[in-house]
């Protein structure tokens, strides 16, 4: 399995953070192979947006790798794709969401302006998340799941190998989870390797190939069966339920 | 009428404060939609005090008040940037930390001269009705400069207004474009000076994008919606200023407040007559 990650997707090694004297991570090990989709799933405070933010390379870990095709996160941006959580999207600000689509992905282009083909993938982006006809509607009009479809688009602008979201269920309307169940796995089958974190673990089963426990380091790794009994699982790891706010989603799947 | 109109036009000294009118009233809007957009308005005032003390250096040393100006606007706005990122403070308190030291600075500076009147209250209040053809000439090309990189970093400074976050990890220098967007609003502002002085300045960089954003949605239309109020703003407050013999400055910053006042009442979606009549016709229906 490790021979086929050679030059694709992500490999973390070893990696540990600490964040104001506090130690956040520790040794994590954890691979996302080209067509893998892969939970995150953890307390809150186990570390998974410390974890994120040190794939795209947003902070150095102390000790260990994070490697993205090979190579270190600043040399591999332009194979990133982030989905950030809702909150942290200036919604005010006056912009259509076609173009704010585009500008995530001719941001980084300082000279010329966007080309044909950025046009072109803007515009495949925004399909897919099926907003075509909301393209010229300014994003502040937009209702929760049409935002973080935005988001996704964003995204997806970039034609990235590797896809990163943080928490894309919470707080999004029931036909936006199914669209992006759906996308997920079409990316996934199109080679793009998925790492998403989530407290929503029926969606969790529902996409992932591979299902993370995190609690400042992989505490488990395994299969979404393993959920049919989550409370053992989640049990014998010393995660209390509670913590994962399982209520209400595992009844969904039921 | 027509001579109302035409009579300020035939003194120099007016065509001069028209002409820097406007430039001010462009330059401050262009840099102004980003200050508006990122709710930057306190880190403008906190320039705009800041150049404070270093117009009484410049005026300690006999030097050029407005360089000496711009440079301690800048030094502030690259410390309060540098000092937020900490993030243990509150930017608002780190700027309200700065906004007021440097203005008792200023204070303290001017108070060591015996004699300050004429070039130092003209900053602080404005001077725009004794500018020479120099002055003008010098804000137009700050101001050419100032909207030319705005026009060419647009789409950087929409990303990181967007999303820091993302803007970070996809590779632009979010602090850099931070700091030369602090730049261009010290530079933004010290344009201004010449026209409002600085106690009115944050008027002319935050009133007219303000209003505009009530009405549109988009940063272009925007931006266009508020160079035009600034510029009639501008313009109206120095006729009423010239016929009524009143302060210029102080009547070009009432003016634009009149004007978001207006907006605030009567913006088509946003303003509060719109609000209340939709709720009118929405009441009936819900019955």
């Amino acid at each position: 399995m490790r021979a086929e990650l050679e030059g694709s997707g992500l490999e973390v090694s070893g990696v540990a953070v600490t964040l104001g004297g506090n130690q956040v991570l520790h040794d994590v090990d954890l691979a996302v192979a080209p067509g893998e989709t892969v939970g995150l799933i953890g307390p809150n405070g186990a570390g998974k947006t410390t974890l994120l933010r040190a794939v795209l390379g947003l902070l150095n870990p102390d000790t260990g790798t994070v490697r993205i095709a090979g190579s270190p996160p600043r040399g591999a941006r332009g194979r990133l794709g982030y989905v950030p959580q809702k909150h942290e999207f200036a919604w005010d600000f006056p912009i259509t969401v076609g173009a704010a689509v585009l500008n995530a992905r001719t941001a980084t282009r300082w000279m010329g302006g966007p080309r044909k083909a950025d046009r072109e993938a803007a515009a495949r982006a925004v399909d897919r998340v099926g907003l075509a006809d909301l393209a010229t509607r300014p994003i502040g009009a937009l209702s929760g799941g049409q935002r973080q479809r935005v988001l996704v688009a964003r995204a997806l602008a970039r034609e990235p190998g590797l896809l990163l979201l943080d928490e894309p269920f919470t707080g999004v309307d029931v036909p936006t989870q199914e669209l992006l169940v759906g996308l997920l796995a079409q990316l996934a089958e199109e080679g793009t390797a998925i790492l998403m974190t989530t407290h929503d673990l029926a969606q969790a089963r529902a996409v992932c190939t591979r299902l993370c426990l995190l609690n400042r380091t992989v505490v488990a790794d395994g299969p979404p069966s393993r959920l049919d009994d989550p409370a053992l699982w989640l049990r014998a790891f010393g995660v209390a339920e509670s913590e994962l706010l399982l209520t209400g989603t595992a009844k969904e799947t039921a | 009428m027509i001579e109302w109109l035409t009579e300020p036009w035939q003194l120099a000294f007016m065509q001069r404060a028209f002409a820097v009118a406007l430039i001010s009233a462009v330059v401050c809007v262009v840099v102004g939609a980003f200050v508006v957009l990122r709710g930057m308005a306190f880190i403008g005032d906190a320039v705009a005090h800041a150049v404070f003390p270093g117009v009484a250096v410049g005026f300690v040393l006999h030097a050029n008040l407005s360089l000496t100006g711009a440079a301690a606007g800048i030094i502030t706005a690259v410390a309060i940037a540098l000092i937020s990122q900490t993030r243990r403070l509150n930017e608002d308190t780190v700027i309200g930390i700065f906004w007021a030291g440097s203005f008792g600075l200023g204070i303290v500076i001017v108070s060591t001269q015996d004699a300050y009147t004429g070039d130092l209250t003209s900053f602080l209040f404005g001077q725009i009705l004794a500018l020479g053809d120099g002055d003008v000439i010098a804000v137009a090309v700050v101001g050419a400069v100032l909207v030319a990189l705005t026009f060419l970093l647009r789409r950087q400074l929409i990303a990181v207004s967007l999303d820091r976050e993302t803007a970070k990890a996809s590779g632009l220098p979010v602090l850099v474009l931070d700091m030369v967007l602090y730049a261009m609003v010290t530079a933004a502002i010290v344009v201004a000076l010449q026209a409002v002085g600085n106690v009115l300045v944050l008027a002319l960089l935050v009133t007219p994008a303000a209003t505009a954003r009530m009405g549109t949605e988009r940063l272009g239309t925007m931006t266009a919606v508020a160079c035009v109020l600034a510029a009639f703003g501008s313009i109206a407050g120095l006729y009423i200023s010239y016929h009524y013999n009143l302060a210029a400055g102080g009547m070009i910053v009432l003016v634009l407040t009149g004007m978001f006042l207006l907006a605030w009442l009567a913006a088509p979606k946003h303003g509060l007559l719109w609000k209340r009549r939709s709720k009118e016709a929405a009441a009936p229906a819900a019955q």
